[in-house]
């Protein structure tokens, strides 16, 4: 018998529920500490520009499905990490992680997953409100989804950082284009693989890898996308994007820690509400 | 021997078409790269060529208003755009249109001939056309009966795109053969030639109501059925896909296979259009872009 070839994966970036090469062909070597460990696609701003088109085409749809049903997805997601965990570990240590390290994210991120499928359906009590008027109206105010939202993460992000930005961004009806650090695309790739088996519809979370550099100006100045999260400490690149976004007036969100494993600073529903808007109908009543 | 009056072909042998062909040639097309001032240029090309079409149950008068607003002024920000070409409505809405439109250069065509299906009498078609040219429609967009085309009655076709044309008077004549429903290319070949040889003015591939509506290779074979028809006639005859051309990045393929079939002579809005409701707003997006560099949305574009 001959010996087998080696099967390599090429990571693949995920738009719209496919797995595409990047349209621009262009690609970068990810080096680990053994050498070279594989070849992650560049995205390039079409890719971005067929990212958003995807998530806004999502978007509605998401929004409109039940509370209950997107905690239902959301908890998917947790229990096919669970079945793929071994895979998200070697690809932790591949990116630098230790074993322990790896498996300890691994672990966080099934849990923060679980976590957030569970406000699913919770976080519009606590925070949509019955307001007393002076006149015949009923009143009250409830969270939304601002929409699509683009997601810069930070280098020190991998699996635990992008659900931290993710989820509570999908649980409450948005769609996202997530941009991968590029020291640590392989789990957040895979990621993809995992989210399209776990019933999560197509264009709700689009992953891009390639360099922030180049993309940044297009994330945040895009008339078509509602909100950008930056995580990092670069003050030029917050004033870009802060520029950039009064274009149309995107909302801003701007993380500067990357402590993704404190439960206090992340378990909580007010990162869901950094990505919701509060509408306030008023309704007649009496006579 | 007596020679023959008329140098109409027989159309029971007009030339096989290969379908491998057709698409391999169609995908050469779209590998072409248009960018940044050609971009530019072909895209406010494109917009000027467009029939803004509004063809629903559901249409009112304020709705063909706001779409003749729209067909003059299709954008208030961005400077040094053309108007469209056409606005495309049904009969009763084309006196509406005209006094809208009036002055603007913006022409009005109306659908006739019992559109979409095209199942009337011949006396009622004719009737509606006529109707139409009173209400001043400047185009016609006549449906042909595919029935009887499927049937094989050639001969019905030519003298209903006859009679129509007579009854059209100074008004342009757009034959829609709806190739959606003519099953082969073949048959969308012969439908071209007999309408052209019929006194058609233009020549359409589809109604919008029925799917596939305008697609590339169907779009080819006409384009080439028109190339053969001026060779031998010397008569240049226009090109309208309708329906399905939704974005600009297709539209402009259209424009590469128009130019490398038939020439920069048809790259006018007089001798080749866009039937399409939302393809207007795609360009005036990708001409916000090409001008400004930033991806725009649909939010800042109207709707009609």
């Amino acid at each position: 018998m001959s010996k087998r070839l080696d099967v390599k994966k090429t990571y693949k970036l995920y738009i719209g529920g496919a797995f595409p090469r990047s349209e621009s062909g262009r690609y970068y070597s990810l080096t680990g500490k053994s050498g070279f460990t594989a070849n992650i696609c560049l995205a390039s701003r079409k890719d971005f520009r067929n990212a958003v088109v995807a998530a806004r085409k999502a978007q509605s749809g998401w929004a409109a499905r039940s509370a209950y049903n997107r905690g239902q997805i959301l908890y998917r997601i947790a229990e096919i990490m669970e079945g793929r965990r071994d895979q998200l570990i070697a690809e932790l240590k591949l990116e630098g992680a230790t074993d322990k390290q790896a498996s300890k994210e691994v672990d966080a991120a099934i849990d923060r997953a679980v976590y957030f499928a569970g406000w699913s359906d919770k976080y519009q009590q606590v925070f949509g409100t019955v307001n007393p008027v002076a006149s015949s109206h009923f009143n009250f105010s409830v969270p939304e989804p601002t929409g699509v939202v683009t997601i810069l993460l930070p280098d020190s992000a991998s699996l635990l950082g992008l659900l931290q930005f993710v989820l509570p961004a999908i649980v409450g009806g948005n769609t996202v284009v997530v941009l991968t650090a590029e020291s640590r695309p392989l789990a957040p790739l895979t990621l993809g693989e995992i989210l399209h088996s776990s019933d999560v519809p197509g264009g709700v979370i689009n992953i891009l890898s390639g360099y922030r550099s180049e993309l940044i100006s297009n994330f945040s100045t895009h008339m078509d996308v509602n909100a950008v999260m930056y995580g990092g400490n670069d003050e030029e690149a917050i004033t870009l994007i802060q520029k950039n976004a009064a274009e149309n007036v995107k909302h801003v969100v701007l993380r500067k820690d990357d402590d993704w494993f404190d439960e206090e600073r992340n378990e909580h529903p007010y990162v869901i509400m950094e990505l919701q808007e509060i509408k306030t109908t008023w309704h007649p009543v009496g006579i | 021997m007596k020679q023959s009056v008329s140098e109409t072909p027989d159309f029971r042998k007009t030339i096989p078409i290969d379908q491998v062909g057709v698409e391999e040639r169609v995908a050469k097309f779209n590998t072409r790269s248009i960018k940044k001032e050609s971009k530019l240029y072909a895209l406010k090309l494109a917009l000027s060529m467009v029939d803004l079409t509004t063809l629903e149950g559901a249409d009112s008068p304020g709705r063909v208003r706001q779409l003749c607003y729209k067909a003059m002024h299709p954008h208030d920000r961005i400077e040094d755009i053309p108007k469209v070409a056409a606005v495309c409505v049904y009969p009763s809405f084309v006196r509406l249109a005209k006094e809208t439109l009036k002055g603007s250069g913006v022409n009005v065509a109306s659908v006739a001939t019992a559109f979409p299906s095209g199942w009337a009498t011949m006396k009622s078609k004719i009737e509606e056309v006529r109707y139409c040219v009173e209400e001043g429609a400047d185009e016609i967009d006549m449906v042909i009966s595919r029935g009887e085309f499927l049937k094989g009655n050639y001969g019905y076709i030519f003298d209903e795109v006859a009679a129509v044309k007579e009854a059209c008077g100074d008004a342009h004549l757009k034959v829609i053969l709806e190739t959606g429903e003519l099953q082969t290319l073949d048959n969308v070949r012969k439908a071209s030639d007999i309408a052209m040889y019929a006194g058609a003015d233009f020549i359409k591939t589809s109604t919008g109501k029925i799917s596939p509506a305008a697609t590339q290779p169907v779009t080819l074979v006409m384009l080439e059925a028109i190339r053969d028809f001026y060779y031998k006639t010397g008569t240049r005859i226009g090109m309208k896909p309708a329906g399905g051309i939704r974005d600009a990045k297709l539209a402009l393929r259209y424009l590469v296979m128009v130019r490398e079939t038939l020439g920069s002579e048809w790259l006018t809005p007089d001798m080749f259009r866009f039937g399409a409701s939302s393809l207007a707003n795609d360009l005036l997006m990708q001409i916000v872009k090409q001008q400004t560099g930033v991806y725009q949305s649909s939010d800042y574009f109207s709707k009609d």
